[in-house]
């Protein structure tokens, strides 16, 4: 792939951002409060008044900004702190992330040989899938009184789900003639596995990593809620929702910390993707014929 | 929670290698106190007391356990993962109706520091005034100060065309936002929360004349707050660990009222997440909720524990009054015979805290 090639959706991204940036505060200098710049001695009244476009609601970008060099009680940094407490996450998101696929994929290579489970357990999969996690957040955190480990286990619940399903419909995507040819040769379910199954499923299984890699990140977040850590992201996020009256930017700015630290994650898997699946071709190992 | 307990180790590693070298005579009594909530001012004197090496002095290495959203002090101490524990006097007293082994010895605020506030445009001086308005509560027992004060004054808290109760979450912004026409507010935190936002429109903070309030102790139906406890079972057999523990953290509490900067400075330290001018406003006003202290800092005044008993059954906070073992005045008296200095602060004012943007 040639850099240009690469470097196109990168561009596209910023755009957007950049879209988004200027309607923020174009809905700020049409609705918001009134700007004020004394030092420049410059002055603006918006023309409407909106409140969910006001300081309190929405606070200038540059404000958002400027609270990442806010120093707190210590002298540190609040950028310096939120870096700190993604490193934290993170951690907790990395092992839900193993953990999960792992989970993940061990369950579907189960079901894709147990049919009664498959259609026994799918559903009841389904249903875990649909409980808040902010409602199973608190039993496994509080309940296994496991800290930052716990933390990782809801992590691992948001994770392993997409990966099964994906692992599952992988799994079965290889050719049917592939499959006719291996029970031709009388080749065991771990043959199968091994040369056909197995082969035929990253590229769905790269897609199900990209979402559970956000998800692990997602969950790690909630689990710390109820966990009543403070040293990770979701410490940094109830911290700052407390004190928003009166800094409102410092929630916006560890907002944008955990969409970053999504962001890492994804890029993550896909860089992996792009090396794993370099020159992958599904008709090695007879996936197709 | 394995690394508290491994510093913990350490600390007490270091402290005995310290011991050892400088031939003190006797080991520290290794004590753990169970804070309700994160490090702020509203705990300086225990904070004062260990910088000032007050616990050490009484043979006493404490450490201070921080609170948070999931940790109920009195489920702590009751468990015995703490010796000692600082709770709101119902909060701590629900859980030993239900089973927490707990006793309060020592009663360290003597006012109720819950506001109920207001824009003066709003016209709300006096409780009667809240008929027909949107007031704000953050529940979870919270209410029950407030819901008291109106049933006082013949309103039905219950009954929407009296009033209408809205939920109020932890921030001050539903009001800001004016969506809510009086909201809940401790007088050390969310009250000091508004005036260090900043009004839009005339770019500068909010004052307090722009505001109107009015304390649950005004109302007459206030409860008591921050208070010291520990399980019977536990007292039993350390009444003189008891004892010393009081006699220092009441020494603390003094240090701080009479040395607020350098107190400051001591829950600055102890990872108070908090700027240094919220902190300074929080002390003076957690101050003004101790001092004056009529009968010695620690004593339980026992008219103000029975209307929070009172208050507390009306909100069905407690469904039944508890019996003569939910406190004691014995340990804070002991405490105190031995305390030198001003234990009652009849003299101490208020100081003039100016808030700045964000509480810097």
């Amino acid at each position: 792939m040639s850099t240009r090639r690469r470097l196109r959706p990168a561009l596209g991204f910023l755009l957007i951002v950049a879209i988004l940036l200027v309607g923020w505060e174009a809905a700020k200098l049409l609705a918001g409060d009134p700007w004020r710049f004394p030092d420049y001695g410059f002055y603006w009244d918006p023309p409407l008044r909106w409140k969910p476009v006001n300081d309190l609601n929405l606070p200038h970008l540059w404000t958002i900004f400027g609270a990442f060099w806010e120093l707190d009680a210590k002298g540190e940094t609040y950028l310096s702190s939120l870096i700190g407490a993604a490193f934290f996450t993170a951690r907790e998101s990395a092992l839900g992330f193993a953990l999960g696929t792992g989970v993940g994929l061990g369950l579907a290579i189960v079901l894709i040989h147990v049919k009664v489970l498959e259609r026994g357990l799918v559903p009841l999969l389904v249903a875990s899938q649909t409980v808040p996690i902010i409602a199973i957040a608190p039993v496994v955190v509080v309940g296994l009184r496991a800290g930052w480990f716990g933390v990782a286990i809801v992590a691992t619940y948001l994770t392993f789900f997409p990966v099964t399903i994906a692992a599952i419909r992988g799994m079965r995507s290889a050719d049917p003639r592939a499959f006719e040819l291996m029970r031709s040769y009388a080749a065991g379910r771990r043959t199968v596995l091994r040369k056909l199954r197995l082969p035929a499923s990253p590229p769905y299984l790269f897609t199900a990593f990209k979402i559970a890699a956000t998800a692990s990140v997602v969950g790690a977040i909630v689990g710390e809620f109820p966990a009543g850590i403070r040293d990770g992201l979701g410490g940094a996020l109830l911290q700052a929702m407390q004190y928003y009256s009166f800094s409102p930017q410092d929630l916006w700015a560890a907002i944008a910390a955990c969409a970053a630290l999504g962001i890492v994650a994804f890029l993550l898997v896909v860089t992996a993707e792009r090396i794993a699946l370099r020159g992958y071709r599904p008709t090695e190992d007879g996936a197709r014929a | 929670m394995r690394l508290p307990r491994r510093l913990v180790a350490v600390g007490a590693a270091i402290m005995l290698v310290a011991v050892g070298c400088s031939s003190a005579p006797a080991a520290l009594t290794p004590i753990k106190l169970q804070l309700q909530w994160f490090p702020q001012a509203q705990f300086a004197g225990y904070f004062a007391a260990v910088d000032q090496g007050y616990y050490k002095a009484e043979g006493l290495d404490v450490t201070i356990l921080p609170g948070g959203v999931d940790i109920v002090p009195a489920t702590v101490v009751a468990g015995g993962n703490a010796e000692f524990g600082i709770s709101w006097v119902p909060k701590a007293l629900a859980a030993r109706e239900s089973g927490a082994d707990i006793q309060f010895i020592g009663q360290v605020f003597q006012r109720s520091g819950t506001l109920q506030i207001s824009w003066k445009d709003s016209g709300i001086t006096k409780p009667e005034d809240w008929r027909g308005k949107k007031v704000g509560t953050w529940g979870f027992g919270n209410e029950a100060e407030l819901y008291a004060a109106m049933q006082k004054v013949g309103m039905d808290p219950t009954n929407a065309s009296d009033v209408t109760i809205v939920s109020q979450d932890f921030t001050m912004t539903a009001f800001l936002n004016g969506e809510i026409d009086a909201a809940q507010a401790m007088i050390y935190n969310e009250y000091a929360q508004v005036l260090e936002a900043k009004n839009p429109d005339t770019g500068s903070l909010y004052t307090a004349d722009a505001l109107d309030v009015i304390s649950m102790e005004s109302a007459g139906t206030a409860m008591l707050q921050d208070g010291i406890f520990a399980s019977q079972a536990y007292l039993k057999d350390h009444e003189d660990v008891a004892v010393k523990f009081l006699r220092a953290s009441f020494k603390g509490w003094m240090f701080c009222r009479d040395n607020a900067a350098k107190c400051v400075d001591s829950v600055l330290a102890a990872d108070a997440k908090l700027p240094k001018g919220h902190q300074t406003w929080q002390l003076n006003e957690i101050s003004g909720l101790i001092w004056p202290s009529p009968n010695g800092i620690g004593m339980m005044d026992g008219a103000a524990f029975a209307r929070t008993v009172q208050v507390a059954l009306d909100g069905k906070i407690l469904t039944q009054a508890p019996d003569a073992d939910a406190w004691t005045n014995s340990y804070a008296e002991k405490a105190l015979k031995d305390l030198a200095g001003d234990a009652k602060g009849e003299s101490w004012t208020k100081a003039t805290v100016t808030l700045t943007e964000g509480g810097q």
